[in-house]
């Protein structure tokens, strides 16, 4: 009887996205369903190219550092990084050690916002909206911590080849850590409510599967990574000031959505760690070094953004202008993952599934 | 089920994370990058934060002495601010306000003659 109830069942294509009400990324999913469970996946992007890696062509050098910041508006800092560490590459330039620190405080900072701000929209996907309203609350501080010290709230533009722009003074340095410390407080208080509450349990805990090996065959990248037990962060490579501060990938074996989630909270308090650990070894001394000439060759970048692996390709052929920017973001490794997280689960489960990846499509297409 | 209520209690004796804007404006940081100003008196027109723009839109003429910038098109990064030879450019502190009419500002500035071609020896 069950059967032949399950074999009058027709298959309905259901489109999700480009606007809906939990998305705040214009990501197209074509979701073919069987009753409520979901059958099959097909995204479809493209809604908001914008050709910034064509820029190149009237934009020289320098100003492309202005033009990838704004790639992505939660992590302009770190793509701006990603690109000078290319040129600097190609340049042969050594950036004082002070920079360096810089660098890492401010990707920090980026870093612990994106996480906020992502635990936030997490939390609203399942319809947990005063737990939304919290870590916005506290997201808010890291914004003022940008402002006071780079001059903009989001769009820093701290970074020039050859260094930074801006530097902090020991009363900032003393501030950021009072920040920190009640960031880390307000942080830990909305954990139990985050982790053991019984309604979050119940939408995170087994939803979007993503075991370690398909997640490695797969290629992905980031948190989501590292939610299934692989311990891979470009922040290992040592760039910046990363190989003088101690720390470790964070990473949990549950591979559901509950555990993006768990990796995610981790790393915010492991930033603040990170940044108070760059404020207590900065050297002091210059904060940049004067570029003279032009890059020549060609270099690949790497550098850990907070959605993953954020990888630049740049051709240079020692005029002003570059002859090729690639750009490839780390939710264009991610998407693939909703091939394997969705298919099996309820139709109910797909905002929070497609949020577990924290998908970010703007930057995605550039 | 009630982890959330300890916080939320706590916010009825805290204060308000949000301001009754405009009714109440916070004091800005110091050194934010706000709205562009050029003093005409003391820019040379030599057209250095044109070139270094990243969004093109300072448009410098040195022969007619014309400063001209596209409000609507600045990204506000200051990278001509830390151009400027003359320290003639700036930012103010607050932001400039919304417009629905688009903006064109024009600095006119005093036309200077050209130095005289040094003596051949």
């Amino acid at each position: 009887m069950q059967e032949a109830i399950q074999k009058t069942v027709q298959r309905t294509t259901i489109p999700f996205g480009p606007q809906h009400p939990v998305l705040p990324e214009p990501v197209h999913l074509k979701i073919t369903v069987e009753d409520e469970i979901i059958k099959e996946v097909v995204p479809a992007l493209g809604f908001v190219h914008r050709g910034l890696e064509k820029l190149i062509d009237i934009r020289d050098f320098h100003q492309m550092i202005q033009v990838v910041e704004r790639v992505c508006g939660i992590c302009s800092m770190i793509h701006a990084m990603c690109y000078v560490h290319g040129i600097e590459e190609l340049m042969k330039i050594e950036v004082p050690p002070r920079a360096k620190y810089l660098r890492v405080i401010w990707s920090e900072l980026h870093r612990i916002h994106s996480h906020l701000l992502w635990l936030g929209l997490f939390a609203d996907s399942f319809g947990f909206e005063s737990v939304f309203m919290q870590f916005w609350r506290i997201r808010e501080k890291i914004l003022n911590i940008d402002e006071a010290t780079t001059g903009n709230r989001i769009i820093v533009s701290v970074n020039v080849v050859g260094g930074v722009r801006k530097d902090l003074s020991q009363d900032q340095m003393r501030w950021i850590l009072d920040e920190l410390d009640q960031i880390e407080q307000m942080t830990t208080q909305l954990e139990s409510t985050l982790f053991e509450d019984y309604t979050v349990k119940k939408r995170t805990i087994g939803k979007g599967l993503l075991p370690s090996r398909q997640a490695v065959e797969l290629g992905i990248v980031g948190p989501t990574l590292r939610a299934s037990g692989v311990a891979q962060d470009m922040r290992q490579l040592g760039y910046a000031a990363f190989k003088e501060l101690d720390f470790e990938p964070v990473t949990e074996n549950n591979c559901d959505c509950w555990a993006r989630c768990r990796v995610r909270y981790r790393e915010v308090l492991q930033s603040i760690d990170l940044i108070r650990q760059a404020i207590s070894k900065i050297p002091a001394g210059e904060i940049n070094v004067k570029v003279k000439g032009r890059p020549q060759g060609e270099v690949i970048t790497r550098v850990e953004q907070p959605r993953g692996e954020l990888l630049y390709y740049i051709k240079a052929n020692g005029s002003k202008n570059l002859d090729r920017l690639r750009i490839r973001t780390p939710t264009f490794a991610n998407i693939p993952a909703l091939f394997t997280m969705l298919p099996g689960m309820w139709l109910s489960d797909v905002p929070v599934i497609v949020l577990s990846i924290d998908p970010c499509i703007s930057c995605t297409e550039r | 089920m009630f982890k959330m209520t300890p916080t939320i209690l706590k916010n009825f004796l805290t204060e308000k994370a949000t301001r009754l804007y405009p009714f109440e404006i916070r004091e800005p940081y110091a050194h934010v990058r706000g709205e562009l100003v050029n003093n005409s008196e003391t820019c040379n027109f030599c057209g250095i934060c044109a070139a270094k723009c990243p969004s093109q839109c300072i448009k410098v003429d040195k022969k007619s002495a014309t400063w001209e910038c596209e409000p609507f098109e600045c990204v506000y990064c200051g990278i001509c601010v830390d151009a400027c030879p003359q320290e003639s450019l700036s930012q103010k502190e607050l932001y400039r306000k919304p417009s629905a009419e688009r903006q064109h500002i024009i600095i006119k500035g005093e036309i200077r003659p050209e130095k005289p071609d040094a003596p051949v020896a």
